[in-house]
């Protein structure tokens, strides 16, 4: 293994090089584009989903003819809705987030800005990448089962995941839901496996873990996290492919009447479920925001030229977020029938993680202010991730008080709340790192004012669909609900509904600004000539565009000083990049 | 780096620093420079045995959740889950003769306590199938009750983590009998024997959970 990597630059075949390559860059881009394709198609089931709330009844002819069954009679069918729900979510949250942002993002980054050649295991890395698009591939097949997609949601509650016969999805559809997320959760733990090992173990000379961007903090916490819930996950889902296949009632009660025949399960625990389900998605929703916040943290500092508010502050903060998430998985329970008693401890831990979270935006608040922002898209982007978490965050402290919750469970208001905080804030952190990355990457540039036209569409557009939800919400509408107007009380909200269908439909389409920015940007962008185009400090932008097989021809570099110094006073430039001797004072 | 790593062929290696020389990345043909104290093998093996934990840690407090249920139903354990935890013990004591072998730089005996280790850990499979046949003759199957599904499921899954653990062994029997390892190189020996203990600390946890709860 070694010995290839003496040579920076090998010539391979085309197949070696892009397709079964071990270069941590080009698998990198590989979950790049896999994740961006299973964005677009989870988009377009939302789109879907809010066609029906805005207009419940109108005839979509055209669906009719793609999916006969699910449009039986030009409208679509609610057990259709539902699996729209489920894919989207799922598709979202494991197959576009976790893949893009620690996948991705992940790979593409590690060795990169800590000055090493490649991975530690380059042969596993690439095995997860292709253990991944073959989860991909299996969730992709769950949409065409002939009995139906999955109708579990992305959290899968038993006993209507446990029981084929529950719904139609709920049979072929929902073995292949459970198949596909315990390959994803093998892949991601040889990712994490991989990027644990390589952070700490590969370091470039001088580079210590104080020293380190926050990017890269982010990515080895996230990967502790994931190491840690990921495998809970794959445990409860044994449990539940036995409930279904093997006739064991772990989640599945006794007493429960399919068709008129009751069925022999006896004695299970559907609470059970929840909770192993928590244990693990609770610290998913950090697994996905992590790399995020780590990810603008440096992007917002390079483009403020400041360093980062309090780095300290910043790491201790992604930990303690961390720890705590691992113990607040009962807040998504708080109805579920769970001791009251319980639900008041688990208000506290909840309510304890927006002291860390509190601590992250003031320090980026710090690090705006007083700053001579550089409006790179990639720039405007960052703020909006901050926007976006904030606002996300605000309304979690409501849902994260038991007593709030009660009313709001299950509610368009726990929808806004997701959305905009582990949905919509990693998407902009994820189109940061994009644009930002994107002359690493390919050797070009991303073009900058449709950047900015597709940056201020998706922040207005974003807005505009998630904020109402909260209104309707308090409302009253329900989360899942398939037909908001065949309720009285629900009525006089409808134009809202419409409003945030139109809303979402500009926000979809928006997308394909970035998307032809994006593919055109790739073959025939403004080419990137300067290794450090935005003049920043971290090791990546020491490498040539895009870096080599090897990454540092000749040698690897040698850090001397952490990734902030912007405008350090007495400098000549307003940047001193981490590879520059420090000759008086080292700052850390 | 890369003058150790034919040496490694030719078995004639010097004894690698605990350390590598000069501080972190000074020589530049492989990322190894970091002065990072614990190798990359080591920390793999550590995070993979970390998730396994994570996922019998998950299991068992399902296990622990339903046992609480009225309808949690005890069932026999087969007798021959004592042999077989003597003898998965015995593969632990044997590999770690082996390790200990190496470190004399006796490689005739590292080879034998190796291969005697992977044969006791197949013993001690073929003896855990037996434990199923014995309870399926007993008319316990996997949904009899809540406790034997676990039983079949922790059992089997614990199992596949073994196989694992004798193909990893075989590799490093292969190589042993290849003479690639010798006192001064043996980390896959470490690393297979450390990912082996694990899995006996890990068996009899079960085991005490599946007898004692």
């Amino acid at each position: 293994m070694s010995e290839s990597h003496v040579a920076t630059h090998h010539e391979l075949g085309f197949v070696r090089k892009y397709i079964f390559s071990t270069d941590h860059k080009v698998i990198g881009v590989q979950y790049m584009i896999t994740a961006m394709f299973m964005a677009i198609i989870g988009g377009l089931l939302s789109m879907l989903m809010r066609y029906q709330l805005a207009w419940p009844q109108a005839l979509s002819p055209m669906m009719a003819k793609l999916f006969p069954i699910s449009y039986n009679g030009g409208v679509m069918a609610p057990e259709f809705y539902i699996s729209l729900v489920t894919m989207h979510g799922t598709i979202m949250v494991f197959f576009l987030f976790t893949a893009v942002l620690t996948g991705g993002f992940g790979n593409f980054l590690i060795p990169l800005q800590i000055g090493a050649r490649d991975m530690a295991f380059p042969f596993l890395n690439a095995l997860s990448y292709w253990v991944f698009l073959l989860s991909c591939i299996v969730i992709f097949a769950a949409l065409f089962v002939a009995s139906g997609a999955p109708m579990g949601g992305w959290t899968a509650y038993a006993p209507l995941s446990a029981i084929p016969s529950a719904a139609p999805g709920q049979a072929t559809g929902m073995t292949l839901w459970i198949t596909a997320i315990a390959l994803f959760a093998v892949s991601g733990l040889m990712g994490g496996l991989n990027y644990i090992t390589t952070i700490l173990t590969m370091r470039t000379k001088g580079l210590s873990m104080m020293r380190l961007p926050l990017t890269q903090w982010s990515l080895l916490i996230t990967s502790i996290l994931g190491l840690l819930a990921f495998p809970v996950l794959l445990g409860a889902g044994i449990l539940l492919l036995f409930d279904r296949m093997g006739g064991t009632s772990f989640f599945v009660p006794a007493g429960i009447i399919m068709n008129q025949v009751p069925l022999d399960h006896s004695g299970g625990h559907p609470l059970l479920w929840q909770h192993l389900f928590w244990f693990f998605g609770h610290p998913e929703v950090y697994i996905v925001v992590l790399p995020a916040m780590g990810m603008a943290s440096d992007i917002l500092s390079t483009f403020c030229r400041k360093p980062i508010f309090s780095y300290r502050m910043m790491v201790y903060s992604m930990v303690a977020i961390a720890v705590l998430s691992f113990i607040v998985w009962g807040h998504h329970m708080f109805v579920s029938g769970m001791n009251p008693f319980l639900g008041s401890v688990f208000t506290l831990t909840t309510l304890l993680i927006a002291v860390p979270s509190a601590v992250k935006t003031f320090n980026w608040l710090g690090t705006v202010w007083g700053a001579r922002i550089r409006f790179t898209p990639a720039a405007l982007f960052a703020l909006g991730f901050i926007s976006m978490f904030v606002s996300g965050g605000l309304s979690g402290i409501f849902l994260g008080t038991s007593a709030a919750d009660i009313q709001l469970q299950d509610t368009y208001f726990v929808v806004a709340h997701f959305h905009l905080v582990m949905a919509i804030a990693p998407l902009f952190a994820a189109f940061a790192g994009l644009y930002f990355w994107f002359p690493k990457m390919f050797g070009r540039f991303m073009n900058n004012t449709l950047g900015k036209i597709h940056f201020w569409f998706t922040f207005i557009g974003a807005y505009c669909v998630f904020f109402p939800m909260h209104i309707i919400g308090v409302g009253g509408q329900m989360r899942r609900i398939y037909d908001p107007t065949q309720y009285m009380f629900l009525q006089p909200q409808q134009p809202m509904n419409v409003f945030i269908s139109i809303s979402a439909f500009i926000l979809g389409t928006a997308q394909l600004i970035f998307l032809a920015n994006f593919i055109v940007s790739i073959f025939a962008g403004k080419p990137a000539a300067e290794r450090n185009p935005w003049q920043a400090n971290t090791l990546e932008w020491t490498a040539p565009n895009p870096p080599g097989h090897g990454n540092f021809p000749p040698d690897l570099p040698t850090v001397y000083r952490w990734p902030f110094d912007y405008s350090v006073p007495g400098e000549r430039e307003d940047f001193v990049p981490q590879t520059v001797p420090t000759t008086v004072t080292a700052r850390h | 780096m890369p003058v150790l790593t034919e040496n490694r062929r030719t078995g004639i290696v010097p004894p690698p620093p605990v350390t590598p020389p000069g501080g972190r990345g000074d020589d530049d043909s492989s990322n190894s420079g970091s002065s990072f104290p614990i190798s990359k093998g080591q920390i793999g093996v550590w995070i993979l045995l970390t998730a396994v934990i994570m996922l019998f840690a998950g299991l068992s407090s399902a296990y622990i959740v339903l046992r609480g249920v009225p309808a949690w139903q005890r069932i026999e354990l087969p007798w021959l889950l004592w042999p077989n935890t003597a003898i998965l013990l015995l593969s632990s004591v044997a590999i770690d003769i082996s390790r200990r072998a190496v470190r004399r730089n006796d490689l005739q005996s590292m080879k034998r306590w190796l291969a005697a280790g992977g044969i006791l850990g197949l013993v001690f499979l073929v003896g855990q199938l037996a434990a199923w046949r014995q309870l399926v003759d007993a008319g316990v199957y996997l949904p009899s009750t809540l406790q034997s599904g676990f039983f079949y499921i922790l059992t089997g899954l614990h199992g596949l983590h073994l196989i694992g653990g004798v193909v990893a062994l075989g590799l490093v029997l292969w190589k042993a009998v290849k003479d690639r390892l010798s006192a001064f190189n043996y980390e896959p020996l470490k690393l297979c024997a450390l990912y082996w203990h694990v899995m006996d600390a890990l068996w009899i946890y079960l085991f005490l959970l599946l007898l004692l709860l």
